[in-house]
């Protein structure tokens, strides 16, 4: 088809006002910078902090698995080797990535704002290093060896010294592993992979059975991003809890 | 002063990119012809986007008595038999091909447990009939004929408002019209012309057309010589919107009622249910009282249909009449209830209507009634074409779709529009092609360019001050008033008088401003079609002196027998507008056979 | 409020200005409304586009406040709060050619680069699909091409890419085909480097502004960056499709 408008030529644009939105549109980016910034600042420093993991029962899910490994005499914290694997989920994480590329980069900051330093080159993800960020199914796989493992935890934790138990301790973690798992299997690389990449589902039986996962974890899916915000601010709760006590500052409520 | 224009060469070239034009480019390029498409607006978004409930054609998914035979059946019996009885046949043959074609193009219609397509009750039909797409079926089938023609290799030329077709001789061999962007003119030389520019329903205040339906492709058709045919037959859509003020008249699909809507005084009746609105011709067909017509909604098998599927003038004037006895609602409608289907069923079979009310009315359709009354809505008379080809009786011009005439007769039942666009866009492409195959370019008339070209420029230069949004506001409500629902000499003749008079003023329209993109000055050429169409319109309306289907005569208020074995004519004679009535051929006894039978 | 204040963009390609235009209100108003009350009262050679004013054909795009908008579909009443003017300007991505009418047709010219639906060769006729597996493709056939999409996404619209990447729209149409159940062409190599799918970073202003309410991130964008990491960055998935020799997509 030949299109012939006579002003088919794409000409200069023509220079607007800056930005006529006189909405409060900078509120949402400003939150979400504050809020990841504040975790991300207490999570390194509780990464280094190395002490406060853990009590009775409870180890704080930034310290789980617990391995140390030694170099010479230097005990590495074993939250630095834990920490970046669910790093990797969240900052590969549909909902993240476009979150963080508006308040920290800017990239745009709101629609139809414009971004303060239009760079010269725009790629996106096309090229390195944000190509990485396909392999973001990796990252799931390993999100769901926590989730277990967060999971074995949580059950151990209604271990009171060979007493079946529960503090606030064990409800809090049982509340961050349900959390964490609504928003492991609300992902997008899992709803593609578990239903998302067929064409027809009506054309086999376990196209079927896909299908009705797919549309559950649809429906999950619609709240990723609640699910993101929730578990993020649970498993640092966690942490901090679990900190308080070990530390002395607070006790445990134990309900039996 | 000379003007320039710009020139181009086609074999066939198709004027109107709405569903008719779009199917007409297909098939014109589908026999190895060079195509070009004009379009007035942007691709896609011509009127058959706005079409909302489905297209008509007996597939029998869900109702396996359900044949050809019976679709033309209905589709007579709801046009009052002065429908073209050979364009009918044709149409309910062809209609289901037509519509599974669009499905190897891409079209997704909802589905049937059986994997088919779903197709819904409507109107007039007596099986499930229309497949769609919850309710924006227009959107699909005109989305899916963009794409498959684009891939056709067509040329198309958007924005561009074709004015005037040009002659060589008796045939047509061309047109000129302008680039609405840059105000310049272009002129395009083709073998044959298919006119697809779709109907005229802006010259009433209520309607639920846009800006385009001016009537610019039938009044070129008729300056060209062309025969038009009933056009006094306009349909009134029974339920458009009737507020806020801003949205009244924009369409409340049939959709509603064929999915359970019930229509409702003010006093609470269902008043579909009087049998002074039912026709004597539907007696019996229909549900009587309102456990039936709810038994319905479960088993289609066992029971008849609500009277609100009724055909259109039916409902439409049972709606006006409940509003003239004062039993109206707050806003001067009747209310429309659908509540009663549960708020899933809604927003999954009627979205757009959901949004529509929602965004628009602030009403929620899941909880409330809406507020409805007649709109203007398609246009049953245009031009004559021949049933196999769609040629018109000028040489080289065929007319598909809402601008052609002949398939609806005095009432078009909801979704046949759809059908019809499919079925005689490709037969009018396939006519055009075939001619143009045969024939040789003709030689484009300097004169008559020149011509066209200085009408077309006078209002900058013109002395006057007639304003051409003024004009049409005072057409629309002397159109309103005089040739609405229900019609009379008194109010008929008055309605001319004005008409003739606008016409004067129309000599002296002013505008200003330069000619890219001037809003002014495209309404100061609309207003000269939508003028003389409603002369023709009102002029046929006085001499069809009974009432059918669309035309409601109160001071004629039965069907004259006699009416029934005749079309009325219009066409051009000098700078009159001559009105004839013309015999109708005699069904085949075969046919004929099919209403004895009570099949 | 009885009246209210249209600040609207007047100009073409070379430049313009914005306009204070009176408009007396009513109930219901919308944008759209003011606009055709300028045109017939005040100024009769203000261009905007308009079909159907009831927001099924995308034709009256503009940016009402600074954010893309159908003009029939935004009441007055909620852009005039505490009596602030209503600020109207064509869309800012596309060149303007007058007033409010901006030159669309590079979103034409990308849709027919785009190759129709090719039926697999056994697909049966009439068609047999479930609605479940059509479901997800005729929420993107809602897509009315108002481009509000296309002039939000801040690739076009700040960074001018236009070479590069197709944007929401012709994405969600990939989209659409890639999952019909009976197509039969492989389109992620379209999907990756013409379309451009790796520019999107799915800050989702697109699925803000659409007036259908398409989910065009969620549904349709990460979606095919998922088809386009099966194909070219996940080696396990490759491997399985080699060993089990099927290489060819579909089913």
């Amino acid at each position: 088809m030949a299109l012939n408008t006579a002003q088919s030529k794409e000409a200069g644009r023509v220079p607007l006002p800056i930005n006529s939105r006189k909405d409060t549109w900078w509120i949402k980016p400003l939150l979400v910078f504050l809020g990841l910034s504040t975790f991300g600042i207490y999570a390194t420093w509780r990464a280094f902090e190395n002490r406060y993991y853990s009590w009775g029962p409870y180890l704080s899910p930034f310290y789980s698995p617990f391995l140390v490994i030694h170099i010479g005499h230097f005990a590495i914290s074993p939250a630095l080797l834990i920490l970046p694997f669910p790093l990797i989920f969240r900052m590969t994480c549909y909902y993240y990535r476009g979150a963080y590329y508006r308040a920290f980069f800017w990239d745009p900051p709101a629609c139809a704002v414009e971004e303060p330093a239009a760079r010269k080159q725009y790629t996106g993800e096309s090229r390195f290093p944000f190509t990485i960020q396909n392999l973001h199914r990796f990252a799931f796989y390993i999100a769901v060896i926590f989730i277990a493992i967060l999971a074995a935890d949580a059950i151990i934790a209604f271990d009171f010294n060979g007493h079946f138990g529960m503090g606030l301790g064990t409800l809090i973690m049982v509340v961050n592993v349900l959390l964490l798992s609504f928003y492991t299997f609300s992902c997008h690389s899992f709803r593609h992979l578990i239903g998302g990449a067929l064409n027809c589902y009506s054309c086999s039986r376990s196209g079927k059975t896909r299908f009705r996962i797919w549309q559950r974890i649809s429906l999950a899916n619609e709240r990723h991003m609640l699910f993101a915000w929730l578990s993020l601010f649970t498993v640092g709760f966690t942490d901090l809890y679990i900190r308080l006590v070990s530390a002395g500052i607070i006790h445990d409520v134990r309900f039996f | 002063m000379t003007e320039n224009y710009d020139l181009f060469e086609h074999d066939v070239l198709v004027i109107g990119a709405g569903g008719a034009g779009l199917r007409a480019v297909i098939s014109a390029s589908q026999a190895g012809l060079n195509v070009g498409l004009v379009c007035k607006s942007l691709l896609g978004k011509a009127h058959t986007v706005m079409a909302e409930g489905g297209v008509a054609g007996a597939l029998g998914n869900l109702d396996k008595k359900d044949c050809w035979e019976v679709h033309f059946k209905d589709t007579m019996k709801g046009g009052q038999f002065i429908n073209n009885w050979r364009i009918v046949e044709i149409f309910a043959k062809e209609a289901p091909e037509r519509v599974l074609e669009l499905e190897q193009w891409g079209a997704v219609f909802d589905r049937t447990p059986d994997g088919l397509i779903l197709q819904r009750p409507f109107g007039g039909h007596t099986y499930r009939r229309l497949s769609h797409v919850g309710d924006r079926t227009g959107l699909e089938i005109i989305r899916t004929l963009q794409d498959k023609a684009v891939s056709c290799g067509i040329k198309t030329y958007m924005e561009v408002t074709f004015t005037r077709l040009l002659k060589d001789g008796d045939r047509v061999v061309g047109a000129i019209g302008y680039y609405r962007p840059s105000g310049k003119f272009i002129a395009i030389k083709a073998k044959a012309v298919v006119l697809a520019t779709g109907g005229w329903g802006r010259m009433f205040k209520v309607t639920s057309n846009s800006w385009e339906s001016t009537g610019d492709g039938v009044m070129m058709a008729y300056e060209a010589g062309a025969e038009l045919l009933d056009m006094e037959m306009v349909q009134f859509h029974p339920t458009g919107m009737v507020w806020p003020p801003g949205v009244r008249g924009l369409l409340v699909t049939e959709g509603v009622r064929g999915d359970g809507g019930i229509l409702r005084n003010s006093k609470g009746e269902r008043f579909m249910f009087k049998p002074e609105y039912m026709p004597e011709m539907y007696r019996g067909q229909y549900a009587e009282t309102e456990e039936e017509a709810h038994r319905w909604l479960e088993d289609k098998d066992n029971n008849r249909r609500p009277p609100e599927l009724l055909p259109r003038d039916v409902v439409a004037r049972s709606i006006y009449k409940e509003v003239l006895a004062g039993r109206g609602s707050e806003h001067g409608g009747v209310y429309l209830d659908i509540t009663h289907r549960g708020a899933d069923f809604i927003r999954r079979k009627l979205p757009s209507m959901y949004d529509q009310f929602y965004a628009l009315g602030g009403v929620d359709i899941t909880k409330q009634p809406m507020e409805v009354y007649p709109t203007i809505h398609y246009t049953m008379g245009g031009i004559r074409t021949e049933p196999e080809s769609c040629a018109t009786t000028v040489p080289g011009l065929y007319a598909a779709g809402e601008v052609a005439a002949g398939l609806h007769g005095a009432n078009r039942l909801g979704g046949n529009s759809l059908s019809d666009i499919l079925v005689f866009g490709r037969r009018a492409g396939d006519g055009a092609a075939e001619f143009a195959k045969a024939a040789s370019h003709g030689s484009l008339d300097e004169r008559q360019i020149e011509e066209e070209m200085s009408l077309m420029l006078a209002p900058f230069t013109c002395e006057g001050k007639e304003n051409p949004y003024r004009l049409t506001q005072e057409l629309q409500e002397a159109m309103q008033e005089g040739a609405m629902i229900a019609r009379n000499e008194e109010g008929l003749s008055k309605c001319l008088q004005t008409i003739l008079s606008l016409q004067e003023r129309a000599k002296n329209l002013h505008v200003d401003g330069a000619r890219e993109y001037n809003p002014g000055w495209h309404t100061a050429r609309d207003i000269r079609y939508m003028l003389k169409t409603s002369e023709v319109i009102v002029r046929c309306a006085l001499e069809r002196k009974e009432s059918r289907g669309a035309q409601w005569r109160t001071d004629y208020p039965d069907r004259d027998p006699e009416w029934g074995k005749k079309n009325l004519i219009a066409g051009k004679e000098g700078d009159q507008v001559k009105v004839s009535t013309r015999p109708m051929s005699e069904m085949p006894p075969e046919l004929a056979k099919l209403f004895e039978e009570g099949k | 409020m009885d009246k209210v204040i249209l600040k609207v963009f007047r100009g073409d390609s070379n430049g313009g200005t914005e306009q204070d235009y009176e408009v007396p209100t009513f109930e219901g108003m919308v944008v759209l409304d003011a606009i055709h009350y300028i045109q017939i009262n005040l100024d009769s050679t203000l261009a905007c586009r308009w079909n159907c004013k009831a927001a099924k054909c995308g034709s009256c795009s503009a940016e009402i406040n600074g954010v893309p908008r159908l003009m029939c579909k935004t009441h007055v009443s909620d852009m005039a709060a505490n009596g602030r003017p209503i600020v109207v300007h064509p869309l800012k991505t596309f060149p303007v050619i007058r007033d409010l009418v901006t030159d669309v047709s590079w979103n034409y010219r990308n849709s027919e680069k785009i190759k129709p639906l090719q039926l697999a060769p056994d697909a049966p006729k009439p068609l047999v699909m479930q609605q479940m597996d059509v479901d997800r493709i005729q929420e993107f056939r809602k897509c009315i091409e108002c481009f509000l999409c296309q002039t939000v996404c801040h690739i076009l619209r700040n960074h001018n890419v236009k070479e590069q990447f197709y944007g929401p729209r012709q994405l969600i149409k990939l989209a659409n085909l890639d999952m019909h159940p009976y197509d039969a062409l492989d389109r992620r190599e379209m999907i990756r480097k013409e379309a451009g799918v790796g520019f999107c970073n799915i800050t989702k202003c697109c699925t803000e502004v659409c007036p259908e309410h398409i989910h065009i991130t969620d549904n349709g964008i990460i979606p095919l960056k998922e088809r386009v990491a099966d194909e070219y960055f996940d080696p396990i998935q490759h491997l399985i499709r080699k060993l089990s020799g099927a290489d060819k997509k579909k089913k």
